[in-house]
């Protein structure tokens, strides 16, 4: 049998984290096809169809889909399931609303967040935020799987041609309306897929006060992140968390800047290369994880760490 | 309107969790346990809607073992009016407390059904995208802020980019985000008050739903652990490793 993957897309460009999920759903089954739904998404079945893992695109496009109602998108997965032996999607927010809907009405036991394909049927996933990695094998016929996707390399984009079928058209449901998405755009690299990424947390004392994290990601041409401590204090907008309810990182380099490291905010972030961390406090148990760490003022440290940086002629953007 | 709040019972979110030694899961002999954090806030938004007058009634269930119990008294002691118990031992997954719930639900009526968007144990994220599903109802997932209006819910969702808003119909399943409300305290007067609710025990296996697991644990071991780091004496050092060392810039 094959593997039907959900594509997510703004129905013009792939998301970046739909490359990851292929190379992790290519791992459970090389016969891997990628399901399109969304309105106008012509574009996307056909950059998807260029991509080398990619073996079929099944493509549905109507308007119920521009909005990604998970009740409309579950009823056209459900419909065209019957021939695939898994239902992949990656673990983001995206999939985390999506897959389970499907699996309930298939009655499958969901495997979520899988950050290692071990076998077609097993799998490691993180558990307790990361305290412990399970290794699970699920036992229905069928099975629904959600990818971590930054435990997963981005697949090739280019060199493949499979071919576009049209899918089967779902159900509308008449009981969620979209109303409105506020989308916070920036010219900065995506959390998701940062090569660096600078974190603020409570030390930061306020939203003003992100402006220095601001300039040293500018610098770097690093994205932000942020402790949920630093979001709930309103300095910084949701979609920047990291963390256990918030998104995982894996950047090249981290840098949290007075964050504490409460075991929430690890499990989004202790996956980096490299770890660096400015705390005034020495026992902070950031410390613990960090690569490199620096017992300062962050007033102080991070004015001077632009200062250095702005020495250096050769960060590549 | 009447609010079902489902609360499960987990390992408080600030004990730092071991593995067992035999790979058999986690240890939970003498460690503390609490609701699961963002179950609190579901009983909290629940609790603000009775008192805005536009709620009669809050039921609030656990599925779990004995002790279990306690989540559904602490959400007695903060407003529920009554609770129920289904008692379940061993490993349950959210497939089969979905179908639990849903069958809670046929019995109850409820207009609403508020939940935790994440169990922090599992952390599977599933059961009110199942429950929904199980009983086709719209759902609202990762609720930030609920509006209740004549006949609809208007939801702020957090999601990767930003923030979503939809409307869904009643009756519906919401999963709710800790930034959603601030949970109170129960005051001593209504942890004593509370020990007089009711709260219905139920024996799962009185319910003709399978609840085996499908999913096998083979084993749970520790996350590799990272090599310890340095401390660094100064900004310039620190610039330097990074650059001549790590070579991350
Ligand atoms: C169910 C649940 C889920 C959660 N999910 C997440 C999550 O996804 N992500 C997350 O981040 N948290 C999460 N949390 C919250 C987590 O437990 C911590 O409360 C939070 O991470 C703390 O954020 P913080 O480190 O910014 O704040 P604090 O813990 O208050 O730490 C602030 C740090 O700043 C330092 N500092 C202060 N001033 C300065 C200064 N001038 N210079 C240098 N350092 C300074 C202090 O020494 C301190 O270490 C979750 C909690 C729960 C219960
Ligand atoms: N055993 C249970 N008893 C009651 N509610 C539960 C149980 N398991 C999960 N839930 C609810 O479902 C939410 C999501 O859990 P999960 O799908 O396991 O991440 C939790 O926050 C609870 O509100």
């Amino acid at each position: 049998m094959s593997a039907l993957l959900i594509a997510e897309h703004n129905n013009t460009e792939v998301k970046p984290f739909t490359l990851n999920a292929i190379t992790a759903a290519s791992q459970i089954d090389s016969d891997l096809h990628v399901l399109v739904l969304g309105y106008n998404s012509e574009t996307v079945a056909k950059s998807i169809s260029e991509i080398p893992n990619v073996k079929k695109v099944i493509h549905i496009d109507n308007e119920i889909y521009k909005n990604y109602i998970a009740e409309n998108f579950t009823s056209a997965v459900v419909k065209n399931a019957e021939n695939y032996s898994h239902i992949i999607c990656s673990a983001n927010t995206f999939g985390k609303n999506l897959m389970p809907r499907i699996a309930a009405l298939l009655d499958i036991s969901q495997v979520s967040d899988i950050i290692k394909v071990i076998s077609s049927d097993t799998f490691l996933r993180p558990i307790y935020a990361g305290n412990a990695f399970a290794t699970v094998k699920s036992n229905d016929a069928k099975k629904c799987i959600t990818i971590r996707p930054t435990s997963f390399e981005p697949a090739e984009t280019s060199g493949g041609s499979a071919e576009i079928v049209k899918g089967d058209l779902g159900e509308q449901s008449n009981h969620t309306k979209f109303i409105k998405k506020e989308e916070i755009k920036s010219d900065r690299p995506e959390l998701g897929t940062a090569r660096i990424v600078i974190s603020g947390g409570r030390g930061m004392q306020s939203g003003e006060n992100f402006k220095l994290i601001q300039d040293v990601a500018d610098k770097l041409n690093a994205a932000i992140g942020a402790s949920r401590a630093a979001v709930d204090a309103g300095y910084i907008t949701n979609d920047h968390q990291v963390g256990q309810t918030g998104k995982v990182v894996v950047p090249d380099l981290y840098i949290a800047v007075g964050i504490s490291g409460a075991i929430q905010h690890l499990a989004g972030m202790k996956e980096s290369k490299i770890i660096v961390a400015i705390n005034k406090d020495g026992e902070a148990p950031i410390f613990s994880v960090a690569d490199y760490g620096l017992e300062a003022d962050l007033f102080d440290a991070l004015p001077k760490f632009l200062a250095e940086l702005n020495k250096l002629n050769t960060i590549q953007k | 309107m009447k609010i079902l709040v489902a609360v499960k019972r987990v390992i408080d979110y600030n004990v730092q969790v071991r593995v067992k030694e035999d790979n058999t899961g986690v240890v939970t002999e003498n460690v503390k346990m609490s609701t699961n954090p963002p179950d609190d806030n579901a009983i909290e938004e629940a609790v603000k809607i009775k008192e805005s007058g536009k709620a009669k009634e809050i039921v609030a269930i656990t599925v779990g073992e004995e002790k279990a119990q306690e989540t559904v008294r602490k959400a007695l002691a903060v407003g529920a009016d009554r609770g129920i118990h289904v008692k379940v031992d061993g490993v349950i997954e959210p497939l089969a407390v979905s179908k639990i719930l849903q069958k809670i639900v046929d019995k109850e009526k409820p207009d609403l059904v508020f939940m935790g968007k994440q169990a922090i144990d599992d952390d599977c994220n599933q059961t009110g995208q199942m429950l929904a599903a199980l009983l086709n109802w719209p759902q609202a997932t990762f609720a930030s802020k609920i509006e209740v209006k004549e006949k609809t819910l208007e939801v702020t969702r957090e999601v990767d980019e930003g923030l979503e808003t939809i409307e869904v119909n009643i009756p519906s399943i919401v999963t709710c985000d800790l930034r959603l409300n601030e949970p109170r305290y129960a005051s001593l007067p209504n942890i004593m008050k509370a020990k007089k609710k009711p709260i219905e025990l139920i024996n799962a296996s009185d319910m003709g739903i399978d609840t085996k697991p499908r999913i096998e644990q083979i084993k749970v071991e520790e996350p590799p652990k990272r090599k310890a780091g340095i401390k660094v004496a100064n900004v310039e050092e620190l610039v330097q490793k990074l650059k001549n060392e790590a070579k991350v810039i």
